[in-house]
């Protein structure tokens, strides 16, 4: 110290000079951030780094302009995190001022969220109204409690494999659902009869269809469309149990009972993997599901994406409803920067915002607003073959409506159909167990008996 | 005398200056019991924070209606055994708990004494090998099992086809499945009990045995009147330990089955966080939980009194 002429008190003064400095200067860059600190726990995508990148840019973007401070955290639905993560959080009364919330979430959590209707409304004004799936699940009292969101929001149409659809059940599903806006030849047959002549053909040929029947939301989705379909609701709009004596329930259940000899019967425990598998390993013909399992194919089985095209879910006598699970951004009530926070949101739903997000995701995310459908070009272009997921977004030719499962049950009692699987459980105790319908149409009875709890 | 020092008449002491008086709080310091609680209050934190914390909160949570605004008392218990669904998850969790610890138990059995009947320098390799099923994380190698029962590629069906055997639904079938889920969690578990058993085996004199051979026992009643005898304490409390961890076990159901087909394999683990985290009932979803409880609770009182009585008969 001696020798380089600077003492140890000397140094020990100008560290501290330094140190003093940097903590007076801090709060002057904070100071640029006026719109305050935002945290936000957004669901992390399962395509990965792509889409995480594209909304954490979007977000970026924004906060940069606004200076508002941004943590911005992807929490995983693999193990259900984000529902323990919401769960946690809403016990604690904590945590991020945004959060990502799945299908039921909104109705379990809305006594703690922020009302939307200000944002809702200026988004209603610029693209038209909401699909009716997400207003059932987001809108509690007249009140929106959340803006639906496009990351994670998803159909589940079919997703079939050209060749063998045309080579074993004689359908061409390109022609039938063509990448334009009309629908082609076939598409008024494409009912749930027609689906049981095709799933007896292509199992006959070894390649059944891979449809679950298990307590996952694959199975619960598309099963919920075929009931609605029918007509068939377990549950009215008012909350009253509607299974017993009701004709459509039998007729749906009669249904369900002839196209199970057709579907092997391992998928009453099947995941919602297990369906993209047999897909994507070429043993399967058809399933139910977005283009994850085409685009795993297209990674892993390029024969196979080549030879895949998606297209609405069969039509029933009642209507044409198609699998539909919508994700949801939501603000606590116990946000520190709850107009900040509403800011950001409308900003995310926006066609310029959303069309990176769908990009990013080759096409999987879905927006609320039907108009933008027109609006954003990639589901036209994204391939092999060009135009496999054209038909993926309901389409107004499509003369369909995105459906969730045991809609338009009061969601409280939905939420626990939903999540317990009940239709499903209904045809897997006739079919597996052969139990009389009206034993099952009893069990069923109970057991929504017990969801109606206060 | 300048340096102080203090000069005595021979055969009288010196002059002590009397100690001085310790405090309380040094008193307590030095206290053997002080310091042994002191060293154990990070475990009583954790303990506390960890596991009695959530258990009486759990308890708080179940007593309260769905939407947590109101107190209900036993209702949630009660409403629950009315459900069809929840008394096979009783049933179910008996089973699978009871079916796979007897049945771990059994095979931790065979292999410890075959272990133990190994040349000294094999043994070590072979208890190695055996145990990496229990070193590796469940949730792995659950996932490895799920991956072999797989409806598209299963390497089982793969390999029972060899033989001309149909194809399987190993965990589509209610009955497969649940011989499924027991089957992964025996697999898992059995290194445990053989490993427990291993070394209560090596504890047991020699002696006893070379008694016994001089009296003309057989093989049998070496191991029904010295092994067992011998064993009986190391062998409750593995029992017990593993069915309180087999009762309270989630993730081998979770990934393999989700509790399907037809919830014949959900267990109370399982089935609570349906209820209560999927399906947004906590309060109910606490109940489910805390029904494992009462039933370990009783188990456990039988076991540990079966543990002290052999004890004192043995010290005695």
């Amino acid at each position: 110290m001696a020798a380089s002429g600077i003492g140890r008190r000397a140094a020990l003064r100008a560290g501290a000079g330094v140190f003093a400095g940097g903590a007076l200067a801090a709060p002057m860059v904070h100071a640029q951030g006026t719109g305050g600190r935002l945290a936000l726990g957004f669901w992390d995508h399962w395509v990965g780094a792509a889409a995480n990148d594209a909304i954490r840019a979007v977000v970026n973007d924004w906060a940069q302009k606004n200076r508002v401070e941004v943590v911005l955290d992807f929490i995983t639905s693999v193990g259900n995190k984000n529902l323990i993560t919401i769960a946690a959080e809403a016990q604690a009364r904590q945590g991020h001022d945004i959060l990502s919330f799945p299908t039921w979430e909104i109705h379990n959590h809305h006594r703690q969220l922020e009302p939307v209707d200000d944002v809702m409304g200026r988004l209603g004004q610029k693209y038209g109204a909401v699909n009716e799936a997400s207003e059932y699940l987001a809108k509690i009292g007249g009140k929106w409690m959340a803006v639906p969101q496009t990351v994670g929001s998803q159909f589940k149409g079919s997703a079939a494999r050209i060749d063998l659809m045309k080579q074993h059940a004689g359908i061409d599903v390109q022609a039938m659902y063509p990448a334009e806006n009309r629908l082609g030849p076939g598409a008024d047959q494409w009912n749930w009869e027609t689906f049981l002549t095709a799933a007896q053909k292509c199992k006959d040929a070894g390649f059944p269809f891979a449809l679950p029947a298990g307590t996952f939301t694959d199975a619960t989705d598309w099963i919920g469309a075929m009931f609605r379909s029918y007509g068939a609701d377990l549950v009215d709009a008012k909350g009253n149990i509607t299974i017993r004596n009701n004709d459509k329930v039998r007729q749906v259940m009669d249904y369900a009972k002839r196209l199970f000899q057709h579907i092997p019967n391992e998928m009453f425990a099947a995941d919602d993997a297990t369906n993209n598998r047999a897909l994507i390993s070429g043993r399967s013909a058809l399933i139910f599901n977005p283009p994850s399992a085409w685009a795993v194919a297209k990674r892993d089985a390029p024969d196979v994406a080549r030879n895949v095209w998606h297209f609405p879910s069969p039509m029933g006598p009642a209507g044409h409803p198609v699998p539909h699970l919508p994700y949801f951004y939501g603000i606590w009530s116990f946000s520190r920067n709850k107009p900040t926070a509403k800011v950001l949101l409308e900003h995310l739903s926006q066609t310029e915002q959303v069309q990176k997000l769908v990009e990013a995701s080759s096409g999987y995310d879905i927006p609320p607003f039907a108009s933008m459908t027109e609006e954003i070009r990639v589901w036209r272009d994204v391939e092999p073959p060009r135009g496999t997921v054209y038909n993926y977004p309901v389409r107004p030719h499509h003369k369909a409506t995105p459906n969730v499962a045991f809609a338009p049950a009061p969601a409280e009692i939905a939420v626990q159909m939903y999540n317990q699987g009940i239709q499903a459980k209904m045809i897997a105790r006739m079919v597996q167990n052969n139990e009389p319908i009206d034993r099952v149409l009893g069990w069923a009875t109970q057991e929504v008996e017990g969801f109606k709890r206060g | 005398m300048a340096d102080g020092n203090v000069i005595t008449a021979p055969g009288v002491p010196a002059a002590v200056a009397p100690p001085r008086k310790a405090s309380t709080l040094q008193r307590v310091a030095r206290r053997r019991s002080t310091l042994a609680f002191l060293m154990a209050l990070p475990l009583l934190a954790v303990i506390g924070g960890l596991v009695a914390y959530p258990f009486f909160y759990a308890i708080y949570l179940s007593m309260l209606n769905k939407r947590m605004t109101s107190f209900v008392g036993i209702d949630n218990f009660s409403f629950l055994l009315t459900r069809e669904t929840f008394q096979e998850v009783i049933w179910q969790s008996v089973l699978f708990a009871v079916g796979a610890v007897v049945a771990k138990a059994l095979i931790g059995f065979i292999l410890a004494h075959v272990l133990h009947a190994l040349p000294a320098k094999g043994q070590r390799k072979w208890r190695g090998m055996l145990l990496v099923p229990w070193v590796i994380p469940p949730a792995i190698s659950t996932l490895a099992w799920w991956w072999l029962f797989d409806p598209s590629y299963s390497a089982v069906n793969w390999l029972v086809s060899a033989v001309g055997v149909p194809p399987v639904a190993w965990l589509g079938e209610p009955s497969w499945a649940r011989f499924s889920v027991i089957l992964v969690n025996v697999w898992y578990g059995a290194p445990f009990f053989m490993i427990m058993y291993l070394a209560a085996l090596k504890s047991v004199p020699d002696q006893l045995y070379e008694a016994a051979a001089i009296d003309g026992a057989t093989g049998w009643q070496k191991l029904r009147h010295v092994t067992v005898p011998m064993m009986a304490n190391i062998i409750a409390i593995t029992v017990l330990f593993s069915l309180i961890v087999t009762f309270a076990n989630f993730d081998i159901v979770r990934i393999l089955t989700n509790g399907g087909p037809q919830d014949k394999t959900h267990i109370f683990g399982t089935y609570a966080f349906q209820v209560g985290i999927q399906s947004g009932d906590i309060p109910l979803g606490s109940a489910v939980s805390l029904f494992m409880f009462p039933i370990l609770a009783v188990f456990a009182v039988f076991v540990l009194r079966g543990v002290t009585r052999r004890s004192k008969e043995m010290a005695g």
